[in-house]
């Protein structure tokens, strides 16, 4: 099979030998449940729960705010003790309902209960997806709902599943994909039966062998889906990688996908919403994978939403050592956690612990213009004149060397000889810029 | 669990490769072509190799200490220099000639101006042509066994007849250009040297196929077009092979804080050097010109970066253009 690709990406080591072959497991929350109220890009959910008031598992608790919010439904069954501000993954203190588990896991009424998709409207499975509060589960947290209700859905032509899992350590859509084809199969179709005109593309990363068998025998019937193979390559699975990579497609920062023709889902995703939509269950867990050189039994496993990170690393047989450094998501793009005492929120989908954070040892010195940075970038930029821009805080040279494109991928931070901050430069760049282009509305 | 964990902004790993291991891959692919000027000029060539690196890193070294700067002797830039600019002389070069044009390539080429990477010019290479005109007759004799010889270049560009009866005048042959058995500066004279550390750096993909490949390749046509010899194939191999414009192309026309970092840049580069170049073997009072072609096109290169930026991913798209 023909492997397709961009321009452009690193190769970092991969790690995913750890918890490739770790089949994913349930585990329960130990302490109290913390459901931040803001968990997706977008408004902050409203609580509709009050203190003291009793809630089941799978029952909305708070409510999507605004179009671009999302709903938060309960994973435990117990009493909500509080609702105050708590410490999240991000290092910010949020809004959160805390929940305290009786143990029980009562369901609400009707939960669980099987549905035949081909039987309900677009309205109705659209009302289904926003009830059952899912956002894309790969990291942004973009509400899926939002995503699937594009403006004109006939204009969309790809309906296309994000399997590449690009970042290295994580393991869990593969899980996925190994453990529920035939859930994400039937997420991906439950999708594509909202666009007349859209076919299912599968694009997945050459170095997931098993997984590429599994997809291939679940698509060889399917004559509206096709699996695509990508080379192995960071950043595969960034949206405008991989819609270019999969349909030569070219997305950039004034567009949204639908606007050339595609909606892009992950594939924990998409088994989400097929077990929203056929099986009456709202996204209350997440598989998140537990590795890297801290933790005794590195894996993937099914955690309730709001679960406790310790919780979490227990699970995992706790630490062989204590970490320097602990990452919630990709060690790419995923955020550093200030303490482990923090909840497991809908877009974390790994925790990674290092022995020793190598960044904080690297010194950086001058950069000697090499140009490694342009090779890797993927957004066609120089990163190395961007952050001379940066230094000089010249906000207006940053723009005009086109830096609101950088999707702080960190392949030239990654890249970079003279170990320099790159990414985190333009990060920081692009929202102070941001922030002047809203005061000056 | 009171004490904190690191938290840095992403990402989270990075790239075993450095300054320093870029810089030592340097000085790797460097030892073929100087191990064969050591080998033809003998001992008086290895000790100038050395008093270049030694006096080039101590004055790396004097200038951060005495500046209160962190010292990047480390990093191994220092030592590159010292042996372009040792590979950029000839064997009979007094050394404490050498030394003075180490100290002016770190000192007032490089440090001046910021240290790595912020340098406009060649270091070793404005060393050299520093040197030129300072010590004018020393960095022109290119004398092997006490028989001053002219380089084949200088030759062909005085002489009259077939290149290949003016080479066979002085016993040489195309081979020999190649092979590195003519007189010259001590690390140019070996093509084969030069194309063996080149491939090295190539493959290890420290530097670009881009300026060296544009830069050779539009040398050719130049030199054919108005070499006044027409496309006359030994002519060519010669002009290529005879001077100093391998070790350009490979070594000096890639370093990295001189030349533009857009790949459209490094290919515009490239052809603004081979048309420099050119130029100057023909129509200037000397047989060579690289070391001037690089250091003329060191000044044109933030220009050429601003003329070749390239098109970001997606530009121009708009909503609906599928």
């Amino acid at each position: 099979m023909r492997r397709v690709t961009f321009k452009g990406g690193i190769h970092p080591y991969d790690g995913k030998d750890l918890t490739q072959d770790k089949a994913i497991q349930d585990i329960s929350p130990k302490s109290d449940l913390v459901y931040p109220l803001a968990q997706h890009i977008g408004a902050p959910a409203t609580p509709v729960v009050a203190v003291g008031d009793q809630v089941l598992v799978g029952q909305k608790i708070a409510e999507a705010s605004s179009f671009i919010s999302a709903n938060i439904c309960c994973s435990v069954s117990g009493k909500v003790k509080a609702i105050e501000k708590r410490l999240c993954v991000n290092g910010a203190m949020v809004d959160s309902i805390v929940v305290e588990n009786d143990g029980e896991y009562n369901t609400v009424e009707g939960f669980g209960e099987k549905r035949d998709y081909t039987t309900l409207s677009k309205e109705e499975i659209r009302a289904i997806v926003k009830e059952a509060g899912i956002v894309g589960l790969g990291g942004a947290g973009f509400p899926t709902n939002v995503k699937i209700t594009p403006q004109n859905e006939d204009g969309i032509d790809y309906v296309i599943v994000n399997a590449a899992e690009c970042e290295p350590y994580l393991t869990s859509d593969y899980r996925l994909i190994l453990e529920k084809t035939d859930k994400l199969l039937g997420g991906l179709k439950i999708v594509l039966s909202l666009f007349p005109n859209a076919k299912g593309i599968i694009g997945i990363e050459d170095n997931k062998k098993e997984a590429i068998k599994v997809l291939q025998a679940a698509v060889e019937n399917e004559e509206n889906i096709e699996l695509k193979v990508l080379k192995t390559k960071y950043p595969q699975g960034g949206e405008r990688s991989l819609i270019y990579a999969t349909t030569g497609r070219k997305l950039n920062s004034s567009l949204l996908p639908a606007d050339l023709g595609c909606v892009v889902n992950n594939v924990a995703t998409l088994v989400a919403v097929y077990e929203a939509v056929c099986e009456s269950t709202p996204l209350i867990k997440k598989v998140i994978t537990v590795t890297g050189d801290c933790v005794q039994n590195p894996g993937n496993f099914a955690v309730r939403l709001g679960t406790n990170y310790n919780d979490v690393i227990e699970a995992a047989g706790g630490f062989t050592v204590q970490p320097e450094k602990i990452v919630s998501g990709g060690p790419m793009m995923g955020m550093s956690l200030i303490k482990t005492d923090v909840p497991v929120s809908k877009t974390g989908s790994a925790l990674l612990t290092f022995k020793k954070d190598v960044v904080a040892e690297l010194e950086t010195s001058n950069c000697i213009n090499c140009g490694r940075c342009v090779n890797v970038c993927p957004s066609g930029l120089v990163p190395a004149m961007m952050n001379k821009a940066v230094k000089q805080n010249n906000m207006q040279q940053f723009e005009a060397l086109n830096g609101m494109e950088c999707t702080e991928c960190g392949s030239c931070s990654y890249t970079c000889p003279a170990k320099i901050q790159l990414t985190q430069a333009f990060r920081v760049a692009k929202r102070s810029i941001i922030e002047e282009r809203r005061k000056a509305k | 669990m009171s004490n904190l964990l690191h938290v840095s902004s992403s990402p989270h790993i990075r790239s075993q490769s450095s300054t320093t291991t870029l810089m030592s891959d340097v000085v790797i692919a460097l030892i073929p072509a100087t191990a064969w000027g050591v080998y033809k000029f003998g001992w008086h060539a290895f000790w100038l190799v050395m008093a270049c690196v030694i006096s080039s890193i101590a004055t790396e070294y004097a200038y951060q200490k005495l500046m209160k700067r962190p010292v990047t002797i480390h990093d191994m830039s220092a030592m590159v220099t010292g042996i372009l600019l040792a590979l950029n002389l000839p064997q009979t070069f007094p050394i404490w000639m050498a030394v003075v044009g180490s100290v002016f390539a770190i000192l007032v080429v490089k440090q001046v101006f910021g240290g790595i990477g912020q340098n406009f010019m060649n270091p070793a290479l404005a060393a050299r042509c520093f040197l030129l005109i300072s010590f004018g007759a020393q960095m022109t004799d290119f004398a092997v066994d006490t028989v001053s010889g002219a380089t084949p270049l200088a030759l062909i560009k005085n002489g009259t007849g077939s290149v290949e009866a003016i080479l066979a005048g002085d016993k040489l042959t195309v081979t020999d250009l190649f092979l590195g058995n003519i007189g010259g500066s001590m690390g140019e004279i070996s093509t084969l040297m030069i194309l063996i550390g080149a491939a090295y750096l190539l493959i290890r993909k420290v530097i670009s196929w881009r300026t060296p490949v544009m830069y050779l390749a539009t040398f050719t046509v130049f030199m054919g077009l108005f070499g006044g010899r027409g496309f006359d194939l030994t002519y060519l191999a010669a002009q290529l092979c005879g001077g100093g414009i391998m070790l350009g192309a490979f070594f000096m026309a890639t370093d990295y804080a001189t030349s533009p970092i857009t790949k459209n840049g490094k290919l515009v580069y490239g052809v603004a050097l081979g048309l420099v170049t050119g130029i100057f073997r023909i129509w200037s009072g000397s047989a060579e010109g690289v070391s001037y072609a690089i250091i003329f096109c060191n000044l044109l290169v933030p220009l050429i970066e601003k003329v070749t930026l390239p098109r970001f991913f997606g530009q121009g798209v708009t909503k609906n253009a599928k």
